[in-house]
C-alpha cells in the first residue's frame, strides 16, 4: 500500500449496469472522472464515499483502509466531504445551521474556523436564510462549503455544476479553481464536461461503461492521440503558461510555455501568473512553411510525433512536438495526405485561437 | 347544551383513550412507517398490506380476532395469565390494543408517505456530514416529516374518537371502563333517549369536524424547498 495514494476496487453487478474498476489515483490534486452519463463514475464515486456498497470492493485512502472485503466504512465514519449534483442543503436548516450540521458532529480538535471558507464562496451576506431563500448557484456555494466545514482528508464532488445553466457556471467556476489552488487535499471531481476538465483537473480517468478506459495526468494524457478518449469537438491539449508580456497597445498578453509562446487577448492577468491554456485540435491548422501573410499570429515551429484517425472518417488527429510540449491538431484526411504528414516531419502549427484559464 | 354525567364519563374516557392509543401508535407506528418507506425487501408488500387491513375490514371482524387471540386460550391471553395479569378483553387496556390495531393504518400511511416524500438525498447528505443514521432520523428526517406526523396524529387520534365496532366486540359497555361516546349514543337511541342522542351526536359531530379542519387548513412547515 502506498502511502499517499487513493486505491479504489470494485466488482458491482446491477440489473443492466456493471461497475469493474481497479484504480489508483494520486493523493494530491484533482481527479477527474470524465465519462458519458451512465458511464458509472458517479457510481464509483458514490462507492468511493461509501453511499453505494459494492460486494466485492477495496479501497484505501493513504493509510487507511475504508473497505476490504467484510471491512466497510459507513459513510459518516469516512473523512469526507460530499457536494451533490443539486445542493441538497437542508430545507429546515439556514445557511448557517446546513454549515454548522457537519462541523459539529466532527471532533473538536478537527473543527476549524468557518470565516475562511465562508469568505472563500462569499456567502456571508445569505447565513440567516433558509435555503429555498437561494439562487441555484448560492446554494451550489453553500453545498461546497458546507462540504468544506467538516475539514474532510477527501473531497468528492458529483458534476457540481451540472445542475446549473451556463451563467450559473461561470459564477462557480472561479471559486472552484480558487478551492483547488488552496485546498491540500485530494479532490475527486465527476464531471461530463471536456471544458471544466481542461479547467479543474490535474489527473484524468475516462470512463465508459462501467470500466476505465483510461487515466494518467491531465497534460500527458490529453496530448496522447492514441488514447481511446473520444472529446470530438472539445479535442485539445492544456499547458502550463506563465504571462510573460503585456502589449497595451493591441491588448495581448504572451504567455510562455515550456516550448514556444502565444499570444492572446489580454485579460488583466498580473505578469508573472501561472495560467492553464486549452488549446483545442479544431483551433490547430497545419503548415508546411511559414506564411508571413495570415491573420493567425501565432505559428509555432513542430515536428509531428503521431497521426491518428478521429471519429469521423474524415479527419485525422495530428501530435505535434513543439519542444518539450505535445500540441493536437485535427485535420482532414485529404489535407494530411496532401501534406504528407509523416512522423518526423518539421511543419509549423497556426494556431487560431487558445482559451485561457486563470 | 348540557350533558349528563354518564354523558361526560363517556367523552372524557373517549378522549384518554384516544389519546393513549396515539401516543402508543406515535412510537410504534413510526419504525413500521420508517421501514415500509426505505426497505426493499420483498417482505414490503405484504406487510403493507397487513397493516392496510383495518382499513377495509369490518371492525366487528377485526374485534371478533383480537378477542380470540385475548380470550384464555389465545396467544395474548395465555401470555396475559403467565404474567399473571388479569384477561384484557372488557378492560380499558385491551381497548387500548384493540385500537392501536384498529387504527394502525391511519398512523403508519400518512407517515410512510412523508418518509417517501423525503427521498434518500437528504439522508446522505447526513451521512456525508457525519450523521449516524440515527442521529440523520432524528435531525432531518423527522424535522422534515413534520407536517406527516401532524396529520398522522390527528387521522389517528380522530379515527379512535370514531370507533364503535371493536369497542363492542372487545370492551363491552361498561360505564367509566369500556363505554365510550360512541357507544353511549348508541345506548341514548335503543332507550330512545333522542335528545340525549342528540347532544352527544353534535358533540361528536363538531369535534371530528373541528378536528379535520385542523389537518386540511392548517399545514404548517408544508412548504418545500
Amino acid at each position: 500500500m502506498t502511502k499517499d495514494q487513493i486505491q479504489a476496487r470494485f466488482l458491482l453487478n446491477w440489473p443492466g449496469f456493471s461497475l469493474d474498476i481497479d484504480l489508483t489515483l494520486p493523493g494530491r490534486g484533482v481527479s477527474a472522472l470524465f465519462g458519458q452519463s451512465g458511464s458509472g463514475k458517479t457510481t464509483l464515486l458514490r462507492c468511493m464515499a461509501g453511499l453505494e456498497r459494492a460486494g466485492q470492493g477495496f479501497l484505501s485512502f493513504k493509510d487507511e483502509i475504508w473497505q476490504n472485503g467484510k471491512t466497510w466504512l459507513p459513510p459518516h465514519r469516512r473523512p469526507i466531504g460530499y457536494v451533490f449534483q443539486e445542493a441538497s442543503l437542508f430545507p429546515h436548516l439556514s445557511v448557517l445551521n446546513n454549515l454548522q450540521y457537519g462541523r459539529k458532529r466532527i471532533p473538536e480538535a478537527r473543527q476549524t474556523d468557518l470565516d475562511p471558507i465562508i469568505d472563500l464562496f462569499g456567502i456571508g451576506h445569505l447565513l440567516d436564510r433558509k435555503p429555498d431563500r437561494l439562487s441555484g448557484g448560492e446554494r451550489q456555494r453553500v453545498g461546497i462549503a458546507r462540504a468544506l466545514a467538516v475539514n474532510p482528508r477527501l473531497l468528492l464532488m458529483d458534476e457540481p455544476l451540472s445542475a446549473l445553466d451556463s451563467a450559473r457556471k461561470q459564477e462557480i467556476l472561479p471559486y472552484l479553481e480558487k478551492l483547488r489552488d488552496r485546498l491540500d487535499i485530494p479532490i475527486v471531481y465527476v464531471s461530463h464536461s471536456p471544458d471544466e476538465v481542461a479547467r479543474l483537473a490535474d489527473y484524468l480517468v475516462a470512463m465508459n461503461n462501467g470500466k476505465v478506459v483510461t487515466h494518467g495526468p491531465l497534460k500527458e494524457t490529453l496530448a496522447r492521440i492514441d488514447l481511446p478518449i473520444r472529446l470530438g469537438e472539445e479535442a485539445g491539449v492544456v499547458l502550463d503558461a506563465v504571462v510573460a508580456e503585456r502589449d497595451p497597445q493591441w491588448h495581448l498578453a504572451k504567455l510562455d510555455f515550456p516550448g514556444g509562446s502565444l499570444w492572446t487577448r489580454d485579460k488583466g492577468i498580473a505578469l508573472g501568473r501561472r495560467v492553464r491554456v486549452r488549446v483545442l485540435a479544431r483551433d490547430i491548422s497545419l503548415a508546411c512553411d511559414n506564411r508571413e501573410h495570415s491573420s493567425i499570429q501565432n505559428v509555432l515551429p513542430g515536428e509531428v510525433e503521431a497521426i491518428t484517425d478521429d471519429e469521423h472518417p474524415g479527419l485525422a488527429l495530428v501530435s505535434v512536438k513543439v519542444g518539450p510540449s505535445v500540441l493536437v491538431a485535427r485535420l482532414t484526411k485529404r489535407a494530411a495526405h496532401r501534406l504528407e504528414i509523416t512522423p518526423g516531419q518539421a511543419v509549423w502549427l497556426q494556431i487560431k485561437s487558445v482559451a485561457l484559464m486563470e | 347544551m348540557i350533558l349528563s354525567t354518564g354523558d361526560l364519563q363517556a367523552v372524557i374516557l373517549t378522549l384518554e383513550l384516544a389519546l393513549v392509543v396515539t401516543a402508543v401508535l406515535f412510537v410504534a407506528g413510526t419504525p413500521i412507517a420508517w421501514w415500509l418507506a426505505r426497505t426493499k425487501s420483498r417482505w414490503k408488500g405484504p406487510i403493507g398490506a397487513v397493516v392496510a387491513l383495518p382499513l377495509v375490514l369490518p371492525p366487528s371482524v377485526l374485534g371478533f380476532y383480537l378477542l380470540l387471540a385475548m380470550g384464555p386460550n389465545g396467544p395474548v391471553g395465555r401470555l396475559t395469565n403467565a404474567l399473571g395479569i388479569d384477561p384484557l378483553p372488557f378492560t380499558f387496556e385491551g381497548l387500548v390494543l384493540a385500537s392501536v390495531f384498529y387504527s394502525l393504518p391511519f398512523m403508519v400511511q400518512p407517515l410512510q408517505n412523508a418518509f417517501e416524500a423525503i427521498g434518500d438525498r437528504p439522508l446522505e447528505a447526513a451521512a456525508t456530514l457525519r450523521a449516524s443514521p440515527l442521529n440523520a432520523f432524528f435531525t432531518v428526517a423527522l424535522p422534515l416529516a413534520l407536517p406527516g406526523f401532524l396529520t398522522a396524529g390527528v387521522l389517528t387520534f380522530a379515527h379512535t374518537v370514531g370507533e364503535f365496532g371493536v369497542v363492542l366486540m372487545i370492551g363491552g359497555n361498561i360505564p367509566g371502563i369500556t363505554r365510550v361516546a360512541s357507544v353511549q349514543i348508541y345506548d341514548h337511541v335503543e332507550a330512545l333517549e333522542y335528545g340525549e342522542a342528540h347532544s352527544l351526536a353534535a358533540v361528536m359531530l363538531i369535534f371530528s369536524f373541528l378536528v379535520l379542519l385542523t389537518v386540511y387548513a392548517w399545514r404548517p412547515g408544508a412548504k418545500k424547498a
